[in-house]
């Protein structure tokens, strides 16, 4: 029992981050209705800009961690408006197969250009909550598994309030059920996606200092097997619905670490997406996706 | 023979035989070859010194998640060529090393390979440290018959690949038997778990013959646990370990992992100790482990130290060769690969692949700081095995073990 326990908590902060990055791509594809293949990239600049960012912060204060995680989300968010005014705007209107593409090159530019500037080989990450093992129950745990459980599900909650709650939540909303009536009714489009795109990679950025928290040994091609899994999640939840994002991701965590500790670990990644495939064999549209029925 | 004729066509490959004239590789057009011209180059020649120098490819992952490893092997290799160079190179010959980078990335070894063979014309390559890339590279070396020399894998079927390829290190199944025997009865370990990374070479081996020596030495394996190439997360794995209750850890993998592996242990309030290969020689264990990685064990090839004048001498050639940093067991036995090549060329009398593939052959006794280097039938170098701890943040020597 201990042990079923002691997987499930492994298995929740695991899965915390992934749902944290599978936000970012159910938000995109709900707006633009393609994959933004950068967004794990944009992660792994997140982690980056935490590691640069931790020498200004008091080191092992949960306040200076927390001025890490705001400080890289704001990298990636701006990192995510930038891209989407170079790459994907002047794609506006195109097939979405050309943004898709964009965006796998995108990718790899970001990929190649942080082997250049932070170097290829792997940086240990800093402290920067304060570190100590804890044990409840016969449960242990580290304190940055509750750091990152607790800021997830906090990013999480004021994501919805953002989305259900504001003016500029409405509008988001508006254009993903249909862009162009939403700007007959006076929305600024553009705004809208600019909105989405840092609000997606900010939220990508803080998985990524997170991630590093918990693995602190962070390179340039890290994003690559997370974001591969997050956008799994996110297919999983139901692309497009935040809520399925988020519970998607949970559920891939824990999916992942009840295999990982079976006998068959060394099939964990491939019992895991097998797993996926016989789900969405019987739901296609994912968890709290909607089936959407296309008018001939 | 089939990648040398792609080459031979190219213009700069011919006139390089001709001296010591660096001419663009690019080729020229063919009016550039008329009597005149090659008759004036042939007198330039002739007026400057014959010492051609011997080209040596390298090939480590001098990026990537096993940089560390790249990186020391490189720098020992240049260090050992550098003061082979001061002191007259070989035959008379300058050696210059050919160095690329593979980034840590699979399939990467064989294209640079392939790269130096062909359009470089190497007389041997040295590399790679990890089995699997050391792998990938042998058969390519075997094929064109040219000595391929790893300085530190360990996975017994690098050298099986053929009669071309050889190592300046001891195998897998020594060092399992090593870390049993140390597991059995200076850890008192009776159940065991082993964690073994499935995408890798050296992790696979050498796990096995660490269970065979255990189990026959009246040992019990609780449990197997798996993990793949670029994984972060062993929590899962480690909670499992955790409820079958056992004496110590065996993690056969590298450096990251390991540091990864054993920081998650401690925190999952596993406080047994964690031991391993080789492959957890780098002094990112330390920086990424942190705290976690003290008490743990793992056995490689060398201690810097050791008091003997020889190791003595090269760590302070080290030093004063990279801003002070102290030579690990890739550094040494990088620095040691370059040594027996150099000594080979030197006993075959020239460079031609047959030749050098039998003085390497039958390399006897040459001493390096990695001890006495004896090449065996199967092109295997036995030495000793040294076994470390973290204490304090520093490597520290436990004790030495004799083949």
């Amino acid at each position: 029992m201990t042990e079923f326990l002691q997987q499930l908590v492994n298995g929740l902060s695991l899965g915390a981050i992934y749902a944290l990055i599978a936000l970012g791509y159910t938000m995109v594809y709900g707006v633009l209705r393609f994959i933004n293949f950068a967004h794990s990239d944009v992660f792994m600049v997140g982690a980056f800009a935490g590691l640069y960012l931790a020498p200004l912060a008091p080191a092992g204060s949960i306040l200076g961690g927390l001025l890490v995680v705001i400080g890289a989300m704001l990298a990636a968010g701006l990192l995510g408006v930038t891209i989407e005014r170079l790459a994907y705007r002047p794609l506006r209107g195109a097939p979405t197969l050309n943004v898709l593409i964009t965006a796998i090159g995108v990718s790899c530019l970001l990929q190649s250009a942080g082997q250049l500037v932070f170097g290829a080989a792997p940086r240990s990450f800093p402290v920067i909550f304060p570190a100590r093992a804890l044990s409840v129950g016969g449960l242990d745990f580290s304190s940055n598994q509750v750091v990152v459980l607790v800021v997830a599900i906090s990013l999480v909650v004021g994501l919805r309030l953002i989305v259900f709650r504001t003016r500029m939540g409405a509008a988001l909303r508006a254009v993903s059920q249909n862009p162009r009536a939403a700007r007959l009714m006076g929305i600024d489009n553009d705004v809208v996606i600019r909105f989405t795109f840092a609000l997606g990679s900010a939220l990508a950025g803080a998985g990524g200092v997170l991630y590093a928290v918990n693995y602190p040994s962070i390179d340039p091609l890290m994003g690559v097997l997370p974001g591969l899994k997050a956008f799994v999640a996110a297919i999983l939840g139901g692309i497009g619905s935040i809520p399925g994002a988020a519970l998607g991701g949970l559920l891939l965590g824990l999916v992942e670490t009840f295999v990982g500790g079976s006998q068959y670990s060394t099939y964990k990644d491939a019992i895991a997406f097998a797993l996926l495939i016989l789900f969405l064999l019987f739901r296609p549209a994912g968890l709290l996706g909607k089936t959407r029925v296309e008018k001939v | 023979m089939e990648l040398a004729s792609i080459w031979d066509c190219q213009a700069g490959a011919t006139l390089c035989t001709l001296g010591p004239l660096s001419l663009p590789s690019f080729s020229l057009p063919m009016k550039f070859f008329s009597p005149l011209w090659t008759a004036a180059l042939l007198a330039l020649a002739g007026t400057l010194p014959a010492a051609e120098p011997i080209k040596v490819g390298e090939i480590a992952s001098l990026t990537g998640k096993e940089a560390a490893f790249g990186q020391s092997s490189h720098k020992g290799t240049v260090l050992a060529v550098e003061q082979l160079n001061a002191a007259g190179g070989v035959l008379g010959r300058p050696l210059q090393l050919l160095s690329e980078d593979n980034q840590s990335k699979a399939g990467e070894s064989a294209t640079v390979a392939r790269k130096l063979l062909s359009r470089e014309k190497v007389v041997a390559l040295l590399g790679e440290v990890a089995s699997s890339r050391s792998l990938e590279m042998a058969p390519i070396a075997q094929r064109a018959k040219i000595p391929m020399i790893s300085p530190s894998s360990t996975n017994p079927k690098v050298t099986e690949v053929g009669d071309y390829v050889f190592r300046v290190c001891f195998i897998d199944p020594f060092q399992g038997t090593v870390m049993a025997k140390f597991a059995k009865e200076t850890l008192k370990a009776r159940r065991v778990a082993v964690l073994t990374s499935v995408s890798s070479a050296y992790s696979v081996g050498l796990a096995k013959y660490f269970k065979e020596r255990f189990l026959a030495d009246g040992g019990e394996i609780a449990l197997e646990q798996k993990f793949a190439e670029g994984d972060k997360d062993f929590k899962a794995q480690l909670t499992a370990i955790r409820a079958a209750g056992v004496d110590a850890i065996f993690v056969p993998g590298y450096y990251t992992e390991a540091a990864l592996i054993t920081r998650q242990a401690r925190e999952l309030g596993l406080t047994l100790p964690l031991f391993g290969g080789d492959g957890w020689e780098a002094p990112q264990l330390i920086e990424i482990g942190g705290k976690a990685v003290e008490g743990t064990y793992y056995s490689t090839h060398y201690s810097p130290e050791d008091t003997a004048p020889a190791v003595q001498a090269f760590v302070a050639a080290f030093r004063a060769r990279w801003n002070g940093e102290t030579p690990d067991a890739m550094a040494a036995l990088g620095y040691d690969s370059a040594l027996v090549l150099a000594d080979a060329i030197k006993r075959a009398g020239g460079t031609e692949g047959p030749a050098l593939r039998d003085a390497l052959a039958a390399t006897k006794g040459f001493a390096g700081v990695t001890g006495a280097t004896n090449i065996d039938a199967g092109r295997n170098a036995s030495k000793s095995a040294v076994i470390v701890t973290i204490k304090d943040g520093q490597f520290k020597f436990v004790q030495s073990v004799a083949p």
